[in-house]
């Protein structure tokens, strides 16, 4: 039984660890070495034996208030905490002498003398680390209570006999959705409020009072959990060793019987979980502490927003239509299969083999993936693969392709926790990435310096304990300039590292990429009017990035969604090798990747013009590779992009498409000219959990299965291979890449895979930088970073290290060219578009869980001087047009954008933010502009036409007739 | 596609490749074009060229010439 999978070691060890030179001690008699500056409790832990504690555990530092880990050390005076004592060469310590066995049973009997004692019917029956510890302690009685003739002296009984209320009594706060805060049990042991400080770094929490009054309070004195600063990241949650804090889904089902150790299927962190089950129903999604991407954090999203998996809007069965006017009509498999073939082979037929294609999922596994484009290239006969990749990284391949030699991150996140330095360029990492966003965050309370470049004032500028040392709020659009404009600091000063350059990069080039930047009209001062960024700035921080010890940049995409997309990526990278930033710990290029696997989904070949393993299709060998594994010919022209197959259906020559996990009627730009493709197509096979927007147009739908429904691998941002576990079976009865599998089949393909280890294989098989990834080398290591292979056996954690993959590192000119998409008289303004920490992209999944509390519209933000101008005003209903369309939302009013530039999110379909973005894309890879739209702004009193017509248009082409009996 | 949005694409790739050192623009705009565009998309430039390319950038005629 594959399913059923034992966690690794996942003690709580009491303190963090460590790294130091060894030391050896003594512990109930038992030697062990562990480094220095570990605590005594974690060598006890190290060594078998469980110190009780209450206050301690091993994700935040110790606090040493229980006193209940007391133990006794030879030649020490009185009873030192383990948690905060260090270990020392030589030292004999007792941890279970009587001594510290009598103060324990009174610790316990004090804390017990202030706890309800409802634990057969409390939410942590059986997971509670105080019901533990009072029977590790061997406590039997508690002799405490209140003096007859005075008030409760306790927090847990609302009132007293005679029906007094109890002023030490607070009630639960259930205002979080997702778990609750009952004061009645909290033992006031702070790790709570350690663990969002230290983990998440958001300082939602304190304790507020002293003495008896100390209590963990939420925000200020009015707030309550959801109304204060809390993120919901659920650190507190898991921290909490009592009731205290605990999730709603547990207080609801009781405690899981079993745990399956998967991958978030959200954003490109990729984080590890536990999937805590009881049968088949899942309890509750914990951060799983040996995740070499999270460490044990987790976020709102992949911590609490699971609901969606088993929302009553799931489609389970398979269903088609003739036409998109007609409502849909549930079928067998095996109909909706034998129709979709039929039609993809009879398209091909009429309109030649390149008339079809597939989008691939970068939501999907990579097993899933490499299925898809396999349909493409080896059953239906061409190219025409491609994935949302396209969309948001594309410009990262083509560029750190063209400088570096390949399109990888170069670092791994626990690089972080080594760079003194950090550039923040187009990304909004606290809501995009937040758990990555968590670890920088604690390496900036460390004293690391931070520079934001960013249109927009995100939380990284300043909140909590942190604050940016530059922040250059850019002109939408000029990101060229302002990058060349700091590689022009860094040169004219003298202030890259020549030796480096010199040994790594190629010198002439170089020479010809100093005289271009080192020109007078790329400094600071010439492109300060075009940025906006003032140029005293730009120089602080190009010289701080230069001289400040490890320099990393990470970027999003704000950096790549421009017309010169591309041309920024090779920039930045420029940047890293002008100050000698790549091929160490601590520095690197690092492009934050959007979901949960569009690194995988590029990996494994879904771009039109490479084969798996970034090799192009023009290339006979690597052709011949696959040809001879198929036993098929592949053509050696590039297919379509994901425009031009819209261009194409447009035109009439492309005519059908099998689209999996990836709805680009609302994620793809200029909705109007996505919806004229999709209506111009003849078969829109749409292969998702829901009835989603591009499925308004789709002839046939096969439903899809959710990440805990199926085996498979996901690749995260730090190309970290990550095994999806099966934590229950497939709702709609198949896992994706056996519904794949039934449709190529159902085409003639003949293929017999029968478990995603075996498409693994074929994958290690024929792409070299996966020759060493096997599902048993994945459950031995627990995950693997490509390249992996013969060379790198255990896989690459940096890139780059000895020299750069295309050789010598290439540094490219970088002129800035301004986007076509310009302000004007009629669109005064320019638009950003970004995403919210509680919602996920199209928000198809996310929408469909409690996490609408904190996000249930798209929201247009404008600066006060812009939104005075049009008569807006906060809260008000606006019109928000651009050359390519209109649609309506509510406006708030803030400087976080400067004036002429205003932000939304695009994650609700029914504001549809993509009906104003254009169709102007990068120069190299045709990905979209969406970050740059000129438009203007203006008061409405509701909903635009074009909204309700798509409304009315979504309502129609979702009716679903009774299936026939 | 519509001609206006094939020169504009066009034309981007050529901006790009002008700005680089060397003389060879049209030869690494046409390497750009056959490693990226799909057979019908630059069969719609060539056609668009021997029209007479309005509006086409230099380095672009010369690149579908070595098409």
């Amino acid at each position: 039984m594959k399913d059923f999978i034992i966690p690794w070691d996942d003690r709580d060890m009491g303190t963090p660890a460590k790294e130091g030179a060894p030391v050896t001690l003594s512990i109930d008699g038992f030697e062990v070495t562990v480094p220095e500056g570990t605590s005594v409790m974690r060598a006890a832990a190290e060594a078998g034996i469980q110190v009780p504690k209450l206050c301690a555990t091993d994700s935040v530092e110790a606090f040493g208030s229980c006193r209940l880990c007391v133990v006794e050390i030879e030649g020490r005076r009185g009873t030192p905490a383990s948690c905060t004592t260090p270990v020392a060469e030589g030292m004999v310590v007792h941890t279970q002498s009587s001594k510290v066995r009598k103060i324990r049973k009174g610790v316990m009997e004090l804390y017990i003398s202030d706890h309800p004692l409802d634990c057969l019917t409390c939410a942590a029956n059986g997971d509670c680390e105080l019901q533990d510890m009072a029977g590790a302690v061997g406590l039997r009685d508690v002799r405490y209570t209140a003096p007859g003739n005075a008030g409760l002296a306790n927090h847990f009984e609302a009132r007293n006999t005679s029906g007094e209320a109890n002023a030490q009594w607070m009630p639960k706060d259930e205002s979080n959705p997702y778990f609750t805060y009952d004061p009645s049990k909290c033992i006031v042991c702070s790790r709570c409020v350690r663990a969002c400080e230290e983990v998440q770094g958001t300082f939602a929490l304190t304790i507020a009072g002293r003495g008896f009054d100390s209590r963990v309070s939420a925000g200020g004195a009015a707030d309550d959990f959801l109304s204060s600063d809390c993120v919901s990241c659920g650190a507190c949650v898991q921290a909490c060793p009592t009731a205290t804090l605990q999730e709603k889904s547990v207080i609801e089902m009781g405690t899981p019987d079993r745990s399956v150790v998967t991958t978030c299927a959200y954003c490109g962190v990729g984080c590890s979980f536990k999937a805590e089950i009881q049968g088949d129903q899942l309890v509750r999604m914990v951060p799983y502490k040996h995740g070499k991407a999270n460490r044990g954090h987790s976020c709102v999203k992949g911590r609490f927003a699971y609901g969606y998996a088993t929302h009553r809007d799931r489609i389970l069965h398979p269903m088609i239509r003739d036409s998109i006017d007609e409502p849909w009509r549930e079928v067998s498999w095996d109909e909706a299969l034998s129709f979709a073939a039929a039609r993809m082979r009879g398209l091909q037929e009429k309109y030649g083999k390149k008339s079809i294609g597939v989008i691939t999922s970068s939501r999907c596994t990579n097993e899933e993936t490499f299925l898809v484009q396999k349909l493409t290239r080896a059953v239906f006969g061409n190219n025409n693969t491609d994935t949302c990749a396209r969309v948001c990284h594309s410009p990262t391949g083509y560029g750190l392709g063209q400088t570096f030699g390949t399109s990888a991150g170069t670092q791994d996140f626990d690089s972080v926790e080594h760079t003194d330095v950090v550039i923040v360029i187009g990304a909004n990492p606290t809501d995009g990435h937040p758990v990555f966003a968590s670890r920088l965050k604690k390496r900036l309370r460390q004293g690391a310096k931070l520079i934001v470049i960013d249109p927009r004032r995100i939380d990284l500028v300043k909140s909590a304990h942190i604050e940016a040392a530059h922040h250059l709020p850019l002109r939408p659009g000029t990101n060229v300039a302002v990058v060349t404009a700091l590689a022009h600091t860094i040169v004219t000063e003298k202030l890259y590292d020549e030796a480096y350059i010199r040994e790594r990069c190629d010198w002439d080039e170089f020479q010809d990429y100093a005289e271009f930047v080192s020109d007078a009209r790329h400094s600071p001062e010439a492109t300060e009017m075009l940025t906006g960024v003032p140029a005293d700035e730009l120089r602080a921080a190009a010289r701080l990035f230069a001289t400040g010890g490890n320099g990393a940049i990470y970027y999003g995409l704000g950096v790549t969604e421009h017309s010169q997309g591309s041309t920024t990526v090779m920039g930045i990278a420029n940047l890293a090798m002008l100050t000698g930033n790549v091929g160490r710990k601590g520095v690197g290029v690092n492009p934050l990747r959007g979901q949960n696997n569009v690194q995988g989904s590029c990996d494994m070949g879904s771009f039109p013009h490479e084969l798996p393993g970034y090799r192009h299709v023009k290339l006979p060998e690597v052709r011949k590779i696959f040809e001879e594994a198929w036993g098929v010919e592949i053509d050696p022209e590039p297919g379509l992009r994901i425009p031009n197959m819209l261009d194409a259906a447009v035109d009439g020559t492309f005519k059908g498409l099998y689209c999996q996990g990836e709805d680009i009627l609302q994620s793809d730009p200029d909705t109007k000219h996505v919806a004229a493709g999709l209506a111009a197509m003849e078969c829109v096979i749409v292969h998702d959990l829901f009835l989603n927007e591009t499925a308004n147009y789709a002839h046939v739908f096969l439903p899809g299965s959710t990440f805990l429904e199926k085996d498979g691998t996901f690749t995260n941002a730090e190309r970290r291979i990550n095994r999806v576990r099966e934590v229950m079976k497939p709702m709609n009865g198949y896992a994706d890449w056996e519904v794949t599998q039934m449709l190529a089949n159902a085409m003639g393909a003949g293929w017999n895979y029968t478990h995603p280890s075996q498409i693994m294989a074929e994958i290690a098989e024929t792409t070299p930088s996966f020759a060493g990834v096997s599902y048993e080398a994945l459950e031995e290591k627990g995950s693997i970073q490509w390249p992996c292979n013969e060379a790198h056996p255990d896989g690459t954690p940096l890139m780059h290290v000895d020299g750069f993959v295309r050789g010598k590192g290439r540094f490219i000119v970088t002129e800035y060219v301004a986007t076509d998409e310009k302000t004007g008289p009629r669109f005064p303004l320019l638009l950003t578009t970004g995403r919210i920490l509680s919602q996920y992209n199209v928000g198809a999944q996310t929408r469909r869980t409690e996490n609408v509390v904190w996000h249930d519209q798209d929201i247009l933000e404008i600066h006060a001087h812009d939104a005075e101008n049009r008569g807006v005003k906060d809260g008000d209903w606006i019109r928000l047009a651009s050359r390519s369309g209109e649609t309506t939302l509510r406006a708030h009013i803030t400087d976080r954008v400067s004036p002429g530039v205003v932000y939304t999110t695009f994650h609700h379909p029914d504001t549809q933010a993509n009906v104003v973005t254009t169709d102007y894309s990068d120069w190299a890879t045709n990905c979209p502009e969406y970050k740059v739209t000129a438009v203007q702004v203006s008061p409405s009193n509701g909903p635009t036409d074009w909204q309700e017509d798509y409304a009315a248009q979504a309502e129609k082409a979702r009716r679903i007739l009774p299936a026939a009996e | 596609m519509s001609p206006e949005k094939m020169v504009r694409m066009a034309n981007q790739i050529a901006t790009f490749f002008k700005t680089q050192p060397g003389q060879d623009a049209a030869e690494k705009v046409a390497s750009h074009l056959r490693d990226f565009w799909e057979p019908r998309m630059r069969a719609q430039l060539k056609t668009y060229v021997e029209e007479g390319g309005a509006g086409l950038d230099d380095a672009v005629i010369g690149a579908a010439r070595q098409l």
